[in-house]
C-alpha cells in the first residue's frame, strides 16, 4: 500500500514537473508549479520528513506562486501603459 | 560545427559521463530505500534524546548544526534584504492610491469569508509551529512562513488596509535584524560560558516539555521573528510594486 501511494506520488511529480517545464505562459506556469510543490510536499510526507514537507508547502506551493504571479501583474501593468502611452504618441 | 563548438562538446560529454560514473557509483553505497538503520540517522537521535530534544530535526537544525543554520539565517537575512533594497520606491515614481483597485466590497462573499475566517486560525497554527519546533515537526522557519502566508489572508479578504495595519513595516525591520543580532548572541554567550560557539547552555529540562532543549526554542523562535518579518516586508514590496507603484505622470 505504501509502495502504491509513493508510486503514484512519483508519477504524479514527474507528469506536473514536466507541465511546469511546458506551460509557457509565466502566470498560468507559477500555478502549475504551485501545484507540483503541493505535491512534493505530500510526497515528503509520505517519506515520513514532516519538517521539510511544511517548508516545502508553505514556500513551493504559497509564496513562490505569489511572487511570481505578483511579477506578472506588474509587468503586464507596464506593458500596457506603454502600450497606451505608444498610442497615445500617435 | 566549428571546431570551438565540437570542443565544447566533447568537455560536456566528458563532464556528463563523469558525473553520470560518479553518480552510479555513489548510489550503490547508500542505504537501502526505506532502511529502517541509517548512519547518520542513529547518531543524530542518539545525540538529541542526549539534549532531550523530542523532534530530532530541530535538534539537527538549532543543536547539532546550529553553525550551519545560523549561515542559513544570514543568507535569507541578505537575500530578503537586498529584494526589499531592489524593489523600493524610486525617485521617478508614485504611488497611486487608485492602484489598489479593489477594497472588500468587490471580493466574492465566499473569499471574503474564508480569508476573513482563516485568518486568526493561521496566526494560531504559526505561532504553534513556531513555539513547538523543539517538540513537534515544524519549528522557526516553517512558522514563520505560516505567519507570513497568514498575514496575507487578510489581503485575499479584500483589506488591504487591514493588512497594511497588521504588518507596521518599521516595526518588522526591527524585528528581522533583532531576531538576527539575537541568534548571534545567543551563541556568544554560549561561547564565553563554555568556550564553543552556540554551544547548548541554557538547562536542558524536561524531555517532551514546553520549556525544554536547551537553546533549541530559543534559537528556533528567534528563526521564526527573522524568517517571519522577511516574508511579511519581502511580500509587501512585492505587493506594494504590482498595485501601488507607477511611473511618475502617468495617470493610466
Amino acid at each position: 500500500m505504501n509502495g502504491l501511494i509513493l508510486l503514484v506520488l512519483l508519477v504524479g511529480l514527474v507528469v506536473l514537473s514536466t507541465a511546469t517545464a511546458f506551460t509557457r505562459e509565466p502566470g498560468r506556469q507559477a500555478l502549475v508549479f504551485g501545484g507540483y510543490g503541493l505535491v512534493l510536499g505530500v510526497t515528503m510526507l509520505a517519506l515520513q520528513a514532516p519538517d521539510v514537507a511544511l517548508s516545502q508547502i508553505t514556500v513551493g506551493a504559497a509564496i513562490v506562486p505569489l511572487i511570481v504571479l505578483l511579477t506578472v501583474l506588474k509587468c503586464n501593468r507596464v506593458l500596457e501603459e506603454h502600450r497606451r502611452a505608444r498610442e497615445e504618441h500617435r | 560545427m566549428s571546431r570551438r563548438f565540437a570542443w565544447r562538446l566533447v568537455l560536456l560529454v566528458a563532464g556528463l559521463v563523469g558525473v553520470a560514473i560518479v553518480l552510479v557509483v555513489g548510489l550503490g553505497a547508500l542505504p537501502h530505500f526505506g532502511a529502517v538503520e541509517h548512519g547518520y540517522g542513529v547518531r543524530a537521535v542518539a545525540a538529541s534524546l542526549s539534549h532531550r530534544t523530542a523532534n530530532v530535526v530541530g535538534s539537527l537544525t538549532f543543536d547539532q548544526r546550529a553553525f550551519d543554520t545560523m549561515g542559513e539565517e544570514l543568507i535569507m537575512f541578505a537575500a530578503a534584504t537586498s529584494a526589499v533594497m531592489l524593489l523600493r520606491r524610486m525617485r521617478d515614481e508614485e504611488e497611486d492610491e487608485a492602484g489598489l483597485g479593489y477594497g472588500p466590497e468587490d471580493v466574492v462573499g465566499a473569499l471574503r469569508l474564508t480569508g476573513t475566517a482563516f485568518l486568526p486560525i493561521t496566526l494560531l497554527v504559526g505561532c504553534y509551529v513556531v513555539a513547538h519546533g523543539h517538540l513537534t515537526p515544524g519549528g522557526g522557519f516553517q512558522g514563520g512562513v505560516v505567519l507570513a502566508t497568514g498575514i496575507h489572508l487578510a489581503y485575499l479578504a479584500g483589506d488591504y488596509r487591514v493588512l497594511e495595519r497588521l504588518r507596521p513595516s518599521s516595526l518588522l525591520d526591527i524585528a528581522e535584524s533583532g531576531a538576527v543580532a539575537g541568534y548571534l548572541a545567543v551563541g556568544l554567550v554560549g561561547m564565553g560560558l563554555t568556550g564553543s560557539f552556540l554551544t547548548n547552555w541554557i538547562p536542558l529540562g524536561t524531555f517532551g516539555d514546553l520549556p525544554s532543549a536547551g537553546t533549541v526554542p530559543v534559537l528556533n523562535g528567534l528563526v521564526g521573528i527573522e524568517v517571519g518579518s522577511a516574508m511579511v516586508l519581502l511580500v509587501a514590496r512585492f505587493l506594494d510594486q504590482a498595485l501601488l507603484i507607477r511611473e511618475e505622470g502617468d495617470d493610466g
